[in-house]
């Protein structure tokens, strides 16, 4: 394993999420309805991070919670389990317009993962998704509706998100495996 | 992952084995506080109930834990099956294993019953209690029971009062607290002790240890295992080990009472024990253990299957 680039730090990060904020106010004619949810582990920051943006933008209150895909993972079997993170959806999500928030997008499995386990909580109004880095390589239909940053990779490289919640650092920097 | 998959006893499993079942239960709890209460993750698989000893509540545990993963249960039980024709275990293993079953939980009145059944299948085998010997599974949802109150087991107290002779949650639960560190005192007559108990800690009366003990662990009286009778009457039981108010009120703050259930009422614990209100009905965890119960076994067939 090497680091290839450093291709975002943390002021750069802060101008992503806050540029973010204002696109999902605006895609959504203001905050009402809208309910942020983040992917363990490190969606569940980054929608707070969103969510507190758009509380100081607009004065107003907005929910937040947290969402483990584990049990809804297809590769079962194949992978070493990590122990499963808490899911905490404590409100009722039925025709709320729900935001997903997650680091990085990569196949796209992880997002319909997320989806089977929101729908099993409600039926949402609407579905939509936000992600730091988009890396491309989309083994399912899925897209992104808010990007904070594109970037190519090939398939033996990764990209390693670090956030002070969870790391103590903000930076975004791509991997090479050797 | 578990590296050993079958759960036969206590004793083979690691800290670390132990521990990832712990961290694992906490989402399990929560899945079943949902309105769905039901992942897919193992969708497709088929486990085996196979009971050739009534139970309830272990069965159901089982059952629920099974369902809410999405994996297809069938349940066998002796008095219904072919058992009753006189046939064998192994022969009745072999027409299950044809049904190609994923995993078998097996509860059977032999110790070491599931042992053999173990060293025999291909699929990894779950002890929901076998005789005298072991229930590991009830050990572990005792030990999440315990983390869930304290948070942790180092220098905790427990003083497991009962019948030791005829009890397999005692051996299973003795070995595995000592396992994580905490402390465990046996209170029983000489007459329900095994031979092998001369180098634990005993005492023959519950008031010697009611005021330090953090876990009053009371165990089932098991009539149903006594050929000849063990003990000589109810209200010497009452006398010596049974927990009534006057005791419960000894016990010290924030101490709680778990039994494995079902409780004969008016033996090991009295009637009014069981049906208290108020602040010390916070110390009875004893319903909390059968909801924490299905949340260990969910992760436990989820480590073992997924």
């Amino acid at each position: 394993m090497k680091e290839k680039a450093y291709i975002l730090g943390e002021n750069d990060i802060d101008r992503i999420i806050r540029r973010i904020s204002h696109e999902i106010l605006e895609k959504n004619k203001g905050p009402e309805n809208l309910i942020f949810i983040g992917l363990q582990k490190r969606g569940v920051p980054l929608s707070k991070r969103i969510a507190g943006n758009i509380e100081k933008f607009e004065g107003i209150k907005i929910k937040t919670g947290k969402l483990d895909i584990t049990f809804y993972r297809d590769d079962i079997g194949h992978n070493i389990k990590p122990v499963a993170q808490i899911t905490d959806i404590s409100f009722d999500i039925d025709e709320k317009n729900i935001v997903l928030v997650d680091d990085v997008l990569y196949t796209g499995r992880t997002i319909r993962a997320a989806m089977d386990a929101l729908i099993d909580f409600g039926r949402p109004k609407s579905i939509q998704l936000v992600v730091l880095i988009d890396r491309g390589h989309r083994e399912l239909p899925i897209r992104a509706d808010y990007v904070g940053k594109n970037l190519p990779t090939s398939h033996n490289e990764s990209v390693e998100v670090k956030l002070k919640e969870t790391d103590g650092i903000d930076s975004v920097t791509v991997i090479e495996r050797e | 992952m578990l590296r050993k998959k079958s759960i036969v006893d206590v004793d083979s499993l690691k800290l670390e084995d132990i521990e990832l079942v712990l961290a694992n239960a906490d989402s399990f709890l929560e899945i079943s506080g949902r309105d769905v209460k039901k992942v897919p993750i193992l969708r497709g698989k088929t486990i085996a109930n196979l009971f050739f000893e009534p139970s309830t509540r272990t069965k159901t545990s089982f059952e629920i834990a099974a369902k809410r993963l999405s994996a297809d249960i069938i349940n066998f039980s002796s008095s219904t099956s072919s058992v009753v024709k006189g046939e064998s275990i192994i022969d009745t293993l072999k027409t299950i294993l044809s049904m190609k079953v994923d995993m078998i939980v097996m509860r059977h009145s032999d110790s070491g019953a599931v042992k053999i059944v173990d060293s025999f299948v291909e699929v990894p085998v779950v002890n929901a209690g076998d005789g005298k010997n072991q229930h590991p599974t009830q050990a572990l949802l005792d030990l999440y029971t315990i983390k869930k109150v304290f948070g942790k087991f180092k220098g905790l107290k427990v003083a497991i009062v009962g019948d030791f002779i005829n009890s397999r949650v005692a051996g299973s639960n003795i070995s595995l607290f000592k396992k994580m560190g905490i402390k465990v005192t046996i209170v029983s007559p000489t007459i329900l002790l095994p031979e092998d108990f001369s180098k634990m800690d005993v005492r023959h009366c519950i008031d010697d240890v009611i005021e330090e003990s953090d876990i009053i662990y009371v165990l089932r009286m098991q009539f149903e295992r006594q050929n000849r009778k063990f003990y000589p009457s109810v209200m010497e039981y009452n006398q010596f080990l049974s927990l009534d108010m006057k005791r419960l009120r000894r016990m010290k703050p924030g101490s709680i009472v778990m039994h494995p259930g079902p409780v004969n009422r008016g033996i090991e614990i009295t009637d009014e024990v069981m049906e208290i209100g108020g602040k010390l009905k916070e110390k009875i965890v004893i319903e909390q253990q059968v909801t924490y119960g299905v949340a260990i076994r969910m992760a436990l067939i989820y480590l073992i299957l997924g």
